[in-house]
């Protein structure tokens, strides 16, 4: 098989066609930004500044959150209990879960009225502050231990239960298998998972919006949303989005490096079977801690929230109608996008790496970066804000490519793999191929990354920050300026509206996917 | 009349050679130990895979640069012979049309084929609620409507017990018998080869050997055979 000739149908083409645009997305921005930036600006203090604590924060968060997440997957790995598929569900949460809502969410239980803060008054303690460093940490561990622990209990779960059950025979005690099976899993899974949640953390925005502030704590990602926005200083703005590209690169080369564990499959209802383990009060304990840090926030948000939802000014109606268009336009682009991607990934074979390569280039690279390049693209030939909303579902759709593509390319190849050689020797190629076999075949990964895209789209806050105006604004932006003007209350009932509608999207297009697919 | 003129398939040093004529109508057997290229065989017919050098020739015209679905070929692979998510009837129909815009004249076809391999009444089922026999008689149906000159058999019933697999073999020989259509099958089993082939080739240390009467090549086993048979 491997020497057929190569043929280029129109399907090959399209995706050559979204290698390009891909492209053209992330170059043509960074180019315009530098050949505004007229004047050879130069980086100051407050600049160095912002790079340090990005990379501090990001190092911070991923060690923190990689750190907790080795002994809750060990506990989720060898415990039998009611419930545990309902916390792995729920670590799988955080992943579509709006960052704005997080964030009113640990406000809520960290801010300075929040349960933490009046716990800590009752024996005369002053109250948290959650804004600078710890409060960006923390949110950012609230969102990635759960990933973390996904990715290694993954790990903990490909060692074969055979290993285990020859360690019980040979009468290894629990600092054997530690040693003998559990360390060199962590090796290999720990380098991975720490750089997709630093890398996360490097390029996050909006957490810094809401919980950083002060020049102390802003990240470059924030300092390019300050530059554009308040000083419209497009020379600066150029400068930090080359330097965020560039640590973006060189983060993402090393995780090109390392192995990275993927989390996108099922089968993490499995446990392993443990002979060399005794009391599970500990595990027990780890495992409620942080169900509590994951369920209390948002649980607030709902206590404080569910009053307003159907009371809230009708602009926060019509910025959740705008955010829902959004949404299933950058659906639809990053679906279209990554299935075109995934079948020229699999046509290629030795060129495809390079095609998928280019599909998580997007990983690195900052939506603000791309957005603000665009900004600058656009304005000259018509007016960007105008336009807010169309690049903020493009720049989304881009965004959510990775996730797409990570679980299309593989599920695209098994068909092929299996089902390839037999739709050639009927001659259903092109069109009808497309139509009777991949599509049917991957109706459910279609649908599990339809819905990612739109739920992710939904509740994202970067681009469009940039450019709207303030009649223009999707629904996590009105409940930022909601947040911002401290009316809590409607703030909370927003955060409500949009949790549910990106949780809604996602469970129609993965539900969707499911609906009647034969095995 | 298909011929292998001097063919040679070689990859990451895998090698195999053949050169001989596979008389029309006829049932061949391709036998010999795995991994010696008897399914690279087939795949070379098929189109799978493009031969190194020398040419596979089917009434003089050579195959070279013809895609799969073009070549006077119908093959059954060991697995995998049926689109899980489609039903029989629609398994069968693309035998008639890969795009499955079927005429109701054309619909009737499919019923009849189901018929003539003991499945009339099953065109509604998915093929996940059959029996490995079952599945393997809609593959043979959809070979039917297919109605190329030449079938090819990757073990397609390794699977099956002894005694459903030489009901099936029969099944085999009878429909070959109706279409005249040639016959090349890959067994690892003798006895499938005594059961339905007048002649048999054996695959050994990356040669095709030329073919020789079945009843022969059992009576007087070849060295490489001798060994393959543990004789």
């Amino acid at each position: 098989m491997a020497d057929r000739a190569f043929k280029i149908t129109p399907l090959i083409r399209a995706g050559f066609g979204a290698v390009l645009l891909l492209l053209a997305l992330i170059i043509a921005p960074l180019a315009a930004l530098l050949w505004r930036a007229e004047t050879p600006a130069v980086l100051g203090a407050a600049d160095w500044a912002a790079v340090r604590f990005t990379l501090l924060q990001a190092t911070l968060s991923a060690g923190i959150s990689v750190g907790l997440a080795v002994p809750v997957a060990r506990a989720l790995a060898r415990r039998r209990f009611v419930g545990r598929g309902l916390l792995i569900t729920l670590l799988g949460a955080p992943f579509i879960l709006p960052v704005i809502v997080a964030v009113l969410g640990l406000l809520a239980v960290f801010g300075r009225s929040g349960i933490l803060s009046t716990v800590l008054g009752w024996v005369g303690l002053p109250p948290v502050h959650i804004y600078g460093l710890h409060g960006v940490v923390l949110a950012h561990v609230f969102f990635n231990l759960p990933l973390a622990t996904r990715l290694i209990l993954q790990g903990w779960l490909a060692i074969p239960a055979e290993r285990f059950r020859l360690a019980a025979s040979l009468d290894f005690g629990p600092r054997d298998v530690a040693r003998v099976l559990e360390y060199p899993m962590l090796r290999s899974t720990l380098p991975g998972a720490f750089m997709v949640i630093f890398l996360i953390c490097m390029t996050s925005f909006a957490v810094a919006l809401a919980l950083g502030g002060g020049p102390k704590s802003t990240t470059v990602e924030l300092a390019i949303y300050q530059a554009f926005r308040f000083d419209f200083d497009l020379g600066r703005a150029a400068l930090l989005a080359g330097l965020q590209f560039t640590l973006g690169a060189i983060a993402a080369g090393v995780m090109l490096r390392v192995s990275v564990p993927s989390t996108m499959g099922g089968g993490l209802d499995r446990t392993v079977e443990r002979w060399d383990i005794t009391a599970g009060w500990r595990d027990g304990l780890l495992l409620a801690a942080v169900a509590l840090f994951l369920i209390v926030p948002l649980g607030m948000i709902l206590i404080d929230g569910l009053p307003y939802v159907f009371s809230l000014p009708a602009s926060v109606y019509a910025a959740a109608g705008r955010s829902l268009g959004v949404a299933l336009v950058s659906m639809v682009i990053s679906t279209g996008l990554a299935l075109l991607l995934a079948l020229l990934v699999v046509r290629l074979r030795r060129g495809g790496v390079l095609v998928e390569s280019i599909g998580y280039i997007t990983l690195a690279a900052s939506p603000l970066v791309i957005g603000a390049g665009l900004f600058i693209v656009l304005f000259p030939l018509t007016d960007p804000v105008a336009l807010a909303l169309p690049v903020t579902a493009l720049v989304n759709a881009v965004m959510s490519l990775p996730f797409a593509l990570r679980t299309l390319v593989p599920a695209v190849r098994e068909v092929e793999g299996t089902y390839g050689r037999l739709a050639d020797s009927l001659a259903m190629g092109g069109w009808v191929r497309m139509r009777l076999v991949l599509w049917p075949r991957l109706r459910r990964p279609l649908g599990f990354s339809a819905g990612l895209a739109a739920a992710l789209s939904m509740g994202d806050l970067g681009v469009i920050a940039l450019f709207s105006d303030p009649n223009g604004a999707t629904l996590p932006l009105q409940m930022y300026r909601l947040m911002a003007a401290y009316r809590m209350d409607q703030a909370a009932g927003a955060a409500v509206l949009l949790l549910g509608m990106s949780l809604l999207l996602f469970w129609i297009f993965d539900r969707g996917g499911r609906a009647d697919a034969d095995v | 009349m298909l011929t292998f003129e001097d063919m040679r398939y070689t990859q990451d040093g895998f090698s195999l050679h053949a050169d001989f004529t596979v008389r029309d109508g006829e049932m061949l057997a391709v036998i010999g130990p795995s991994g010696g290229g008897k399914s690279t065989l087939l795949n070379v017919v098929a189109g799978f895979l493009e031969p190194t050098s020398g040419r596979v020739l089917w009434d003089g015209q050579d195959l070279a640069g013809t895609v799969p679905g073009k070549r006077p070929v119908s093959i059954l692979f060991q697995d995998n012979n049926l689109f899980p998510h489609m039903s029989v009837a629609q398994n069968v129909g693309l035998g008639l049309r890969p795009d499955l815009r079927l005429s109701a004249q054309q619909k009737t076809q499919v019923e009849a084929a189901l018929e003539r391999v003991g499945l009339a009444g099953f065109g509604a089922r998915k093929p996940a609620a059959l029996s490995g026999g079952q599945a393997s008689r809609v593959a043979l149906a959809r070979m039917l409507l297919r109605g190329n000159p030449l079938v090819l058999l990757d073990e397609p019933f390794a699977a099956l017990g002894p005694a459903l697999k030489v009901e099936m073999l029969d099944l085999v020989r009878d429909l070959m018998g109706e279409t005249g259509a040639t016959l090349m099958m890959v067994s690892h089993d003798p006895e499938d080869a005594k059961r339905i082939a007048q002649r048999t080739v054996l695959v050994a240390d990356g040669e095709a050997l030329a073919p020789v009467e079945t009843t022969e090549i059992f009576a007087n086993p070849p060295e490489a055979l001798q060994a393959y048979l543990g004789k």
